[in-house]
């Protein structure tokens, strides 16, 4: 199991998809609420997971895990310590229904330390889980009504294409929050990334 | 002596963090997943077909969002859980199984108080769902999913029973080798892994173009569990060993200097 010279080193478990029947398994009733209803503050995320031909895909699982309010984690891993969070968990599981529809209640994410010196603009990571995806696909949600944060943004200013890839990982405000249209695959497909 | 120097020189931090010409330096997760993971564009698969990106995934470095995660499981795993077999009016139908292992990190390190999910099909291979129109019969006595928390060894256990094979409309009879599903967390979101757990020999290996996405036989190997005599309970149960593997954490210098 070991890989090179070094003997503690052990290989990851490779990946498999989640197929057609989690359903009855990994969603539960609070799954989508990153915090509670009524949380005064709270936005809704949300849209639609699409395939290679503009169709809704009806199976697909969406995750998110994103900073508080203030831009901080409650992990023993931010070296600012970890913050106690009371009723916002920091992350959400949402199946999409038969039109290919998520939607989650959060809080809007604050800047987050980047590499080096940067300040990263809010953002949510999103992992996607579906049949006929045989690894999760990783994406993150950013804000359009961030445009100076997201100039700055070391992701977001630093991609190898123009600005219509760019678009792809913008949320657009609506009423009552964002929305973020998730494209599998197409002229306008949604940008991946490798973390 | 201006500001900075006089708490440089009584040994505090110049400034909040990060400090001035620090910065911040998170250390990341391997990237060795990659080497062995399916690829997203697999056509034998052909649910792939229409869902795979075709633009190359973007690699960027592991900030604070990404080795940081939920720490999930105290409300919702309740103590019963981990066993698929209980909570029922009646026993289900099939082999009982005691499924068990480690979840660890790439560097060996036991991964604690992580959520570990699982779901299966019933021994007659069909899911507690309803798009699955399988034509094998339901029981009552069972769903097939189960939750737990690993211990601090990074130890988990699961009572089920054996899943059947079952059929698939990928190609013509085709039929899926038995197999649980897992989903973990590890410790950051970079870790997230769903996978797939197999069973020693099945015939159907060589037919399943799930399973052979992963392309190297060796990295196949480690999605099959094993048989383990010692986890057999007398006039009860067989016991499979299955240990995962996480993405190991690039070591700090801290660490290598050890």
């Amino acid at each position: 199991m070991s890989i090179g010279s070094d003997p503690r080193r052990l290989a990851p478990t490779p990946s498999q998809t989640v197929g057609p029947y989690f359903g009855f398994a990994l969603p539960w009733p609070q799954g989508p609420f990153v915090v509670p209803e009524g949380t005064a503050g709270a936005i809704r995320i949300g849209g639609r997971i699409l395939d290679g031909e503009g169709r809704p895909v009806p199976d697909a699982m969406v995750e998110t895990w994103q900073a508080d309010a203030e831009g901080r984690f409650a992990h023993p891993d931010d070296p600012r310590g970890a913050v106690e969070w009371g009723e916002f968990r920091g992350f959400a599981r949402c199946p999409v229904d038969a039109e290919g529809l998520y939607s989650i209640l959060t809080l809007k994410p604050g800047p987050v330390p980047g590499p080096g010196e940067t300040i990263q603009a809010p953002h949510v990571a999103m992992s996607i889980f579906a049949r006929g995806l045989l690894q999760r696909l990783v994406t993150r949600v950013y804000f359009g009504d961030e445009e100076e944060r997201n100039a700055e943004d070391p992701v977001l200013s630093t991609l190898p294409f123009g600005p219509d890839v760019r678009s792809t990982l913008i949320a657009d405000p609506v009423d009552g929050g964002y929305r973020f249209d998730v494209r599998l695959q197409g002229d306008d497909e949604t940008l991946f990334f490798a973390i | 002596m201006d500001e900075v120097e006089r708490k440089a020189e009584l040994g505090e931090s110049p400034k909040l963090w990060p400090g001035p010409g620090q910065g911040l330096v998170v250390p990341g997760y391997r990237r060795d997943h990659e080497a062995v993971d399916p690829p997203h564009d697999w056509p034998d698969y052909r649910g792939t077909i229409l869902r795979h990106p075709k633009r190359p995934l973007v690699p960027i470095p592991n900030t604070l969002s990404d080795v940081t995660g939920p720490a999930l499981g105290e409300d919702r795993v309740g103590e019963a859980d981990f066993d698929l077999t209980a909570g029922f009016a009646g026993e289900p139908q099939g082999q009982r199984l005691v499924v068990h292992g480690r979840v660890l990190d790439g560097n060996g390190r036991p991964v604690r108080d992580t959520l570990v999910e699982v779901w299966q099909a019933n021994a007659a291979g069909r899911y507690w769902h309803k798009v699955d129109t399988h034509p094998a019969p339901l029981d009552p006595n069972f769903t097939g999913v189960g939750r737990c928390m690993t211990d601090s060894e990074g130890r988990y256990r699961f009572v089920t029973v054996r899943p059947g094979a079952y059929p698939w409309g990928n190609h013509y009879n085709a039929w899926r080798p038995a197999h649980i599903h897992f989903s973990l967390f590890g410790r950051a979101f970079a870790q997230r892994l769903v996978t797939q757990m197999y069973f020693p020999d099945d015939p159907m290996f060589p037919y399943d173009p799930i399973f052979n996405a992963v392309r190297d036989h060796q990295d196949r190997k480690r999605l099959i569990c094993e048989f383990d005599f010692d986890a057999t309970t007398p006039e009860w149960a067989l016991g499979y060993r299955f240990d995962i593997v996480l993405r190991g954490r690039e070591q700090t210098p801290f660490e290598e200097a050890h």
